[in-house]
């Protein structure tokens, strides 16, 4: 018991730096991709490749100085970014990051909870997300960040039904609401996107906008609204709402490549015949390999698509994607009871 | 599947909690005491809230569109009904055709009454107000 409480504890420190390096990292190849996009270099001074342009960045925002508005209510301005990254740092708990390793007589499960409502956890502690960018908007007592705090608020919310409906189907058919179970369900290439090709359509666009993402990135909007809801927000509460979009899109690419791309599952796996061991560790670098692609699919789409307008966005999340999903749940469940065995 | 979550598979989210909060809250007091504290140069004009450079006009707690307010109550309606799926989709399998002709039951519940918020016009945002 202690031994596995010791494990789980050096686990969760792993994950949460690898995570923290993960999002650093990620605003680099956010940049460098963009200036592929646009032919253009993008950062390349700071180190080789401009390797050392994310710690750069991090040191000028610890540096720059702080600000708060005269009017705006000082717990609650700087509850707002605390909480947004406090969140995005939870839903990481519950992805499975690989099968087991076996150590003697140990089992070590590369999974920090195992718990048996682990769709439910990730859900809920997406939902808490909206909070901090709603305490953020509404403290700086700015028309900007007002504006972009309902937005966002309202935006989420809307996304969340279909998101919360599209996963309904993955539940159905895996029966379990553990993540682990579900991962462990897909083995070889019985991956759940064979299945359910329109859930992951509708969950894919439902995560973009859970993380803000252009097209949906209506909070932010810098042409209309000036920087949304951080408007107000500088030095590291800034780089807080910033550093905390980056997490969330690491976390959505590994609820993504969990939930419909297999996890840690990968075709012909007991067909190389590696020890159990190997195969965790080889089955950990292939999951990473599909969050690696789900986080480019999330920049490349960023630098391609124009932003949606206000009430574009309300309608097709509404109009089309929740009766999508719900079209989807029946389907799902007619289907599977005319072709079951 | 059979298995059943005590309290101990909670305290690893438990302990993540902890670390996560440890390390936002010292992030924040690092930024906050060590480094800009003393650096802070503060005056009346420049504590003013950003618009544009111009003067500000009234501060921002005005009432907003109540159409945020309609989109927020649906939601929490809809979430509800979400929420009474899960049951039904983990025993999906069990249940068999008659679980399922329940449901689209509920599920035609659910779409009536999506369908009137529909025609009532919720969803239209730019639409003029009469």
């Amino acid at each position: 018991m202690d031994i596995q409480i010791l494990y789980k504890s050096g686990l969760i420190i792993v994950i949460l730096l690898l995570s923290l390096v993960i999002a650093m990292y990620a605003t680099l190849a956010e940049r460098k991709i963009a200036g592929f996009f646009q032919d253009r270099l993008g950062p390349n001074r700071a180190g080789i490749f401009g390797l050392l342009q994310p710690v750069a960045d991090g040191v000028k925002l610890f540096f720059k100085e702080e600000f708060m508005p005269a009017t705006a209510d000082k717990f609650l301005y700087v509850l707002g970014p605390s909480l947004t990254m406090l969140i995005a740092l939870l839903g990481s708990a519950v992805i499975p990051w690989g099968n087991t390793l076996v150590i003697g007589n140990n089992v070590f499960p590369l999974q920090v909870a195992d718990v048996n409502i682990g769709v439910l956890y990730v859900f809920a502690v997406t939902s808490i997300g909206v909070y901090g960018i709603m305490i953020g908007g509404w403290s700086s007592n700015n028309k900007y960040a007002l504006m972009g705090a309902v937005r966002a608020a309202s935006q989420m919310i809307s996304y969340e039904l279909a998101m919360g409906m599209a996963l309904i189907a993955i539940v159905m058919m895996s029966g379990s609401l553990s993540l682990h179970d579900i991962v462990a369900q897909q083995h070889g290439i019985h991956w759940n996107v064979w299945y359910q090709p329109i859930g992951f359509f509708v969950f894919v666009i439902c995560a973009f906008a859970e993380t803000n993402r252009t097209p949906f990135d209506l909070p932010e909007c810098d042409s209309e609204l000036i920087g949304g809801y951080h408007t107000e927000y500088s030095s590291m509460k800034l780089g807080f709402y910033l550093f905390s979009e980056y997490i969330n899109m690491f976390i959505s690419s590994a609820m993504i490549a969990s939930l419909y791309f297999g996890g840690y599952n990968f075709p012909f796996l007991h067909e190389l015949g590696m020890s159990h061991n190997w195969l965790t560790i080889v089955g950990t670098f292939v999951l990473f390999a599909k969050i690696g692609f789900f986080m480019f699919l999330f920049m490349w789409v960023r630098w391609t698509l124009p932003r949606f307008r206000y009430d574009q966005l309300m309608r097709f999340g509404w109009k089309v994607l929740l009766p999508l999903a719900i079209v989807n749940i029946v389907a799902t469940g007619v289907i599977y009871e005319l072709f079951k065995k | 599947m059979e298995t059943i979550s005590v309290t101990s598979d909670y305290i690893p989210i438990l302990i993540q909690i902890v670390v996560a909060l440890s390390f936002v809250v010292v992030v924040m007091l690092v930024s906050h005491f060590i480094i800009t504290k003393r650096r802070r140069v503060r005056s009346i004009k420049k504590e003013d809230n950003f618009e544009c450079g111009i003067e500000i006009e009234g501060n921002a707690r005005f009432p907003f569109s109540v159409k945020y307010f309609l989109i927020a109550i649906l939601f929490v309606l809809f979430d509800v009904e979400v929420i009474f799926f899960y049951p039904w989709a983990v025993n999906f399998k069990e249940s068999g055709w008659s679980g399922l002709l329940y449901m689209l039951l509920f599920v035609a519940l659910f779409m009536f009454g999506f369908y009137y918020i529909y025609k009532k016009g919720s969803f239209d945002w730019n639409k003029d107000e009469e």
